[in-house]
């Protein structure tokens, strides 16, 4: 099943902005390329972009919690 | 037209740099150059520049580049997949490019910045004599800022040397997620009471996502302030002492719970206390730390500083020769 990795250390977020909707649920359909969460390292948030198309799994990481270069965020079928 | 490196993408954050704009510490101006200066001189080497040549320092992700004519390039530093048109080249060595040819970077698997050197260095116009970036106030580099999508940078002139020289694996540093840091206990310990600055040393700190060439916020301990009056002048907080300029390298806590280690683009004087100084050499480890890394720090004297400054003196001496 393909994952997606964070390519940063730092801060994972699952919302936009604390008073918005998380991007993606667990079972919600994704395509190759959409933000499905933000990473904030240096005062920088990038956005953390499926790897491939297909239904959100799981969340390996929980909002808000710090994740490692390479750590899986998130499984994808 | 003159030679030109096209940035494709500009990476997390990558900025020009050479050995920092030293000398102007009185007027404010932090001295900002290479973060991990070792690997930076390394880098210039291999592609036989002058070692204050300016080249590129990339953060967790590496930018995307295309040459515009022939050049060697070497990529130092942070580990990371370098690719030639897709293809993959080593690091710590020098690859020779040709026009169209483009550089790019995988995932970073240690360290935390990868240096890119191109010979003939990147050209961009010295300010108070260097082409270091200080992203702060968007002085010297490219426009003063961190390189984006489309950018163009110009290069100096480069003979173009011999491809395919590499530095002997043990002068390779590696970079481990878990570090000894050499500091200088002072200027201010004096207010640290003696179980936290035991504390202090035996603590593992944790590197937090508040990390960037500014200075590292560290947590994982607190730290406790021998009480006194504050004097006029230091303010309430007990973290507090009547203003004073921050050495290079020097760790304040304020509040007591999360010491910040202060680099190349700090500022340069204020009111907190500094309770120990990292030994220049050891500044790289930082430059090569990332987030989610552990410090621990040892206490070390001025003698011992002054040894490992030779020592890495050493290393670059014998880099020197093999590459000569």
């Amino acid at each position: 099943m393909p994952t997606i990795p964070s390519p940063l250390p730092g801060v994972f977020y699952r919302r936009p902005a604390p008073d918005q909707d998380p991007y993606v649920n667990e079972g919600d359909q994704v395509t190759e390329g959409q933000t499905i969460g933000l990473i904030e390292v240096m005062k920088n948030f990038s956005e953390l972009k499926a790897t491939a198309g297909g239904t959100v799994k799981e969340f390996l990481v929980e909002d808000e919690s710090d994740v490692s270069v390479g750590q899986d965020v998130a499984v994808l079928e | 037209m003159s030679a030109q490196v096209r940035v494709v993408s500009g990476g997390l954050s990558t900025t020009v740099q050479d050995l920092g704009r030293t000398g102007r510490y009185a007027i404010g101006m932090p001295p900002s150059g290479a973060m991990d200066q070792y690997s930076f001189r390394v880098a210039n080497l291999l592609v036989g520049n002058p070692e204050g040549a300016a080249a590129l320092e990339a953060t967790y992700i590496g930018p995307s580049l295309e040459f515009t004519d022939d050049r060697l390039v070497a990529v130092t530093g942070g580990d990371a997949a370098v690719t030639l048109n897709g293809e993959p080249i080593p690091m710590w060595s020098s690859t020779q490019v040709r026009s169209g040819d483009v550089l790019a970077f995988g995932m970073i698997t240690s360290g935390a910045r990868p240096y890119i050197a191109v010979s003939g260095g990147i050209a961009v116009p010295e300010y108070l004599g260097s082409r270091s970036t200080y992203t702060l106030i968007g002085l010297g580099g490219h426009e003063g800022r961190t390189l984006a999508d489309g950018d163009v940078l110009p290069l100096g002139d480069g003979s173009t040397g011999e491809a395919g020289a590499v530095v002997p694996d043990e002068l390779v540093p590696q970079f481990p997620s878990d570090i000894d840091v050499r500091a200088v206990v002072g200027l201010c310990s004096y207010r640290l009471t003696e179980a936290a600055l035991e504390s202090f040393l035996s603590t593992p700190w944790r590197i937090t996502k508040d990390a960037d060439r500014v200075g590292y916020r560290l947590r994982g301990g607190t730290l406790d302030f021998v009480e006194r009056e504050q004097p006029f002048g230091a303010g309430s907080d007990p973290a507090n002492v009547v203003d004073l300029g921050y050495p290079l390298g020097s760790i304040q806590v304020p509040g007591g719970d999360e010491p910040i280690v202060l680099l190349g683009d700090a500022v340069t004087g204020g009111g907190y206390v500094t309770i120990a100084t990292v030994i220049s050499v050891d500044r790289d480890l930082f430059g090569q730390a990332k987030t989610g890394d552990t410090i621990r720090f040892r206490d070390v004297g001025i003698d011992e500083a002054l040894a490992a400054r030779a020592d890495r003196n050493r290393r670059l001496d014998r880099i020197r020769s093999a590459l000569a």
